[in-house]
């Protein structure tokens, strides 16, 4: 399915990790405030990429 | 019943956030804290927390990009042919990203405006810390930067992007050192929990 090995996924956790915390803490000044929108942020990053992936995924199998 | 003061205006550094006053303090002097250093302006705001937060996050993504890239993925170059304009997003994380300059301003002294070529009596400082390639750089040809990305593969890219990433990042916390969090008002928008007693407050 991927044309590349899987551990370059892991190149991904550091950024998500990173972005979701930094996003959140400009957000809100309280921690527990920040930790929840840091989740969110990770969730909603993670699921667009993953229909990103799906599309794409979607063209590589039709053409 | 808390008093909501509105999102910092051009002379106010006090703001109020989640329910806790913030003393933005010198708001100029932070946003350069926090630039010069991830977190810094934040832990001169005594706002420990997340400027203990920014500092890792940003500084992590930093130095795991540039070891994966081998240290080569971070120079500045204006030079024909390798326009190296990651290096303006890169910048954005402050010290960690100056050595560059000096750098360049270097090769530049050995490096010919006519050919566009690098001496051979050019020696890098800091054992090539941050220096741009030797010259010339073309896409077509065998050079340094080729080198660099057949000896790290996709790490070469990664690391560009990560350092990238720390640099942009770190403009949103300049600008959550200067203004505080982008959660609270920008302009005199209202909230439906805005009363009008504590506009009037906030006005006086």
């Amino acid at each position: 399915m991927l044309s590349i090995s899987p551990t370059y996924l892991l190149y991904y956790v550091p950024l998500l990790v990173a972005i979701s915390l930094v996003y959140g803490a400009t957000r809100h000044e309280d921690m527990r405030l920040v930790l929840r929108h840091a989740v969110y942020t990770a969730y909603w990053i993670t699921a667009f990429m993953g229909v990103i992936f799906l599309i794409i995924w979607v063209m590589g199998v039709l053409v | 019943m808390t008093t909501k003061i509105p999102m910092a205006a051009k002379n106010e550094s006090l703001i109020e956030v989640d329910d806790r006053l913030i003393d933005l303090r010198n708001r100029p002097l932070a946003a350069l804290l926090a630039w010069l250093i991830p977190g810094a302006g934040h832990f001169y705001q005594r706002r420990h927390a997340k400027g203990t937060m920014y500092l890792v996050c940003i500084l992590s993504l930093w130095i795991i990009g540039f070891s994966i890239g081998g240290f080569h993925v971070v120079y500045a170059s204006r030079f024909a042919g390798d326009h190296r304009w990651h290096y303006y997003l890169q910048a954005g994380a402050g010290l960690v990203a100056l050595p560059a300059i000096i750098q360049t301003r270097h090769i530049n002294k050995f490096t010919s405006p006519k050919t566009g070529v690098t001496s051979e009596d050019y020696d890098p400082l800091w054992w090539g810390f941050m220096s741009p390639p030797h010259r010339p750089v073309a896409e077509e040809k065998t050079d340094e930067v080729s080198a660099w990305y057949a000896r790290h593969g996709a790490g070469y890219e990664m690391g560009t992007w990560y350092t990238m990433i720390a640099g942009l990042l770190n403009i949103l916390v300049i600008y959550d050192a200067y203004a505080g969090p982008l959660g609270i008002p920008i302009s005199g928008r209202k909230r439906p929990d805005d009363a009008p007693e504590s506009q009037e407050k906030s006005k006086s």
